[in-house]
């Protein structure tokens, strides 16, 4: 990441330029999230990948017309859900706008209800009846193979919508702002996704550590 | 302790725990959620569980791109220029 051009204007003019090196690192830097939202769209990887592959064919074909009213970031985006849209149709597939445009539809709970006391508990319903014990994982375990192995899984398990929102923010690091932008996307139902994905993580991290105790 | 129908529930709570982290509730609520968890040992816990969850998250490498994939994107930029 250190050695990209971080600036819109000079890759766009490095690209222009037909600069090999400067195209490389912005696919290697995009690789990962650009195949994370292509599987919102996709049912297969492989086909994900061709999603990959187009859109960086787009954006050189499109390269002269990229006038920067958008970041370079969510034009390359927009280009990969155009492509990514149009295979799905080609594949019969329906398209997740529920997933992405009306996450909260579908109630799902964070933690499940039976670890609460019921709405007429008389003294204190809504509260734990099974609270969340700790973890008390040492630093070098915690970071450990093992636990990413876990995370990892539990971020492969869950919906492809919620499984880009996690990736982007919490792997990769992206601000809210520029998820929304990529997946065109209110940042209300960004919210959403993200906080089911974390919900469900925390969960296998819960699942992983109170079996391993 | 205030009377618990004022409260926020723990179910409640762990429903908000992303816009708390985000910084987005507004000021009453996250007045509302602190003083919960200020008294709520099994919250407390909760939220502590959901930032390690996400300092772990934080750790993961993004997927590379292979050198076949690279090989690829390279030849199909060869072929941009020469057209």
């Amino acid at each position: 990441m250190a050695t990209l051009l971080r600036d819109d204007a000079q890759v766009v003019r490095a690209l222009r330029e037909r600069d090999e090196a400067a195209f490389a690192a912005l696919a290697r830097e995009y690789h990962a999230s650009l195949l994370r939202v292509a599987q919102i769209y996709v049912s297969s990887r492989a086909v994900a990948e061709e999603v990959v592959q187009e859109t960086w064919i787009g954006v050189l074909n499109g390269l002269e017309r990229f006038e920067g009213r958008s970041s370079l970031k969510t034009w390359i985006f927009r280009i990969l859900t155009n492509i990514a849209k149009t295979r799905a149709q080609r594949e019969g597939r329906t398209l997740p706008f529920s997933a992405l445009q009306r996450p909260g539809a579908v109630p799902e709970a964070a933690v499940e209800p039976d670890r609460f006391r019921p709405p007429d508990d008389t003294a204190w319903p809504g509260h734990w009846s099974s609270p969340p014990t700790e973890w008390n994982a040492p630093e070098e375990r915690l970071l450990g193979g093992e636990v990413r192995g876990v995370v990892e899984q539990a971020i492969e398990g869950v919906p492809p919508a919620q499984r880009a929102v996690i990736s982007l923010r919490d792997v990769e690091g992206w601000p809210a702002e520029d998820v929304c932008n990529a997946l065109s996307v209110s940042e209300t139902n960004q919210r959403v996704l993200l906080h089911r994905a974390r919900s469900k993580v925390r969960r296998a991290l819960e699942d992983y550590f109170s079996e391993a105790a | 302790m205030t009377n618990p129908v004022e409260q926020l529930s723990c179910q409640e709570l762990v429903e908000l725990v992303t816009d708390y982290l985000e910084g987005v509730l507004p000021e009453d609520e996250r007045a509302r959620f602190e003083e919960h968890l200020a008294i709520c040992d099994g919250c407390h816990t909760y939220v502590d569980q959901m930032r390690t969850t996400l300092r772990v998250t934080g750790e993961l490498k993004a997927e590379a791109l292979t050198p076949e994939a690279e090989t690829a994107l390279r030849r199909a930029f060869r072929d941009w220029m020469a057209s």
